[in-house]
């Protein structure tokens, strides 16, 4: 806790502070629920690693290719991508406290997860269409 | 904030012994983290050799016998000595706990006496509970009713009772507060364990018709969800309840509102 000789604001005013932020519950349902999903699909994901192991590189471009195997990587990496990105925030959120440095950070977040998940996506529905 | 290191001003430093004069051969050595705001000194710690065959069993006995024939300028806050009141709150051994229920004889070897953790000290083992005492306003920790007073009393169920067991209990003592590592880097923000508990015993209550509203104003990145299950508010606790439950049934009700 800072203690700020400049702030006169009451000990109820800084706590109040700018309100409610009325949201949360989102960010904690989802984190919950993509969690719950990570639960078989990393199962399947590890499933996957082991049957391609020992194979040759077409055999693995196929079983990647298979309609269903597709769908579940993908679903794998949507979700494990998205709950890494929440649980990013929360770390930031908890250390950082400049609040400009926390922005720029969050923002930075937010892209790489998505770049990291939309390339993942990206590979897996290049070789699922044939390259 | 979280801080690694301790600025230069508040670096422990060795204080002085105040070694036992009367002799006994049952003596108990105590450490006791001493601050004088008015000296421009380093925090330092004290150590006292007390005599435990004239002394009380729990270790707020201990501290009044070294204030009252030992040393006179040491300083912490004390009132019921029973925990009821929650004043004695401080770090001993190790653990946030309530010097006045915490048994000299639990701990092995030197008790080591530092006021509550990440809270800005006043003096010796007096914190500054100003921020805290806020935050259990800002809940509005009172019954909240629109329906016109009931003649008598508003009515309640002893099953509705019932669920304010478990909470009513919390003496804001701040033990559970001050343990919890998401409040010591967010306090400024989070509300903690204790005020949460506080909340809930009102989110809970059948009498109570503002449970929306309240939520409404938990219903925060900060305020509520700083929480992370870490745990050290139950283990702290020293009248043995649980504000990590309270917090997890807050949450549900948030989650329950939505779907």
């Amino acid at each position: 806790m800072s203690s700020n000789g400049s702030d006169m604001r009451t000990p109820l005013g800084k706590v109040r502070g700018l309100g409610s932020a009325k949201d949360g519950t989102s960010h904690f349902w989802q984190q919950r629920l993509t969690g719950l999903a990570n639960l078989p699909l990393s199962l399947f994901f590890m499933y996957s690693i082991y049957s391609m192991a020992g194979k040759s590189y077409q055999e693995a471009m196929a079983f990647i290719a298979s309609p269903l195997v597709s769908v579940m990587l993908i679903l794998f990496i949507a979700s494990s991508v998205y709950h890494m990105k929440l649980g990013m925030q929360v770390v930031l959120e908890d250390y950082i406290h400049g609040e400009k440095m926390k922005i720029l950070l969050l923002i930075l977040n937010a892209f790489f997860a998505t770049f990291i998940g939309i390339a993942c996506i990206f590979s897996i529905l290049k070789i699922s269409f044939g390259a | 904030m979280v801080e690694l290191a301790l600025p230069k001003n508040s670096v422990l430093t060795d204080g002085k012994n105040w070694d036992d004069t009367s002799g006994s051969s049952n003596i108990k050595n105590f450490k006791v983290y001493r601050w004088n705001p008015d000296d421009g000194k380093n925090p330092r710690m004290d150590s006292y050799q007390v005599d435990m065959d004239s002394c009380g069993p729990m270790v707020l006995d201990a501290i009044i016998k070294i204030k009252s024939e030992i040393d006179p300028t040491l300083t912490f806050r004390r009132s019921c000595r029973e925990g009821i009141c929650g004043s004695c709150a401080m770090n001993i051994d190790g653990s946030n706990t309530l010097a006045c229920t915490k048994a000299i004889a639990d701990v092995k070897g030197d008790v080591k006496i530092y006021p509550l953790p990440h809270l800005q000290v006043i003096k010796d083992l007096v914190p500054d509970l100003t921020n805290f005492y806020a935050q259990h306003a800002s809940i509005e920790p009172w019954l909240k009713t629109t329906t016109v007073e009931p003649e008598k009393e508003w009515l309640q169920s002893p099953e509705e009772r019932s669920k304010l067991d478990g909470l009513y209990e919390c003496i804001l003592c701040a033990c559970c507060a001050t343990s919890c590592p998401s409040y010591w880097w967010n306090g400024d923000r989070y509300l903690g364990p204790a005020i949460l508990l506080q909340s809930y015993r009102w989110l809970i209550d059948s009498r109570d018709e503002a449970t929306g509203e309240r939520l409404d104003d938990l219903e925060d990145p900060f305020r509520l969800y700083r929480c992370h299950t870490i745990m050290n508010c139950a283990k702290a606790c020293p009248k043995g309840l649980s504000p990590a439950k309270a917090i997890a049934s807050i949450k549900e009700m948030m989650v329950e509102r939505r779907y």
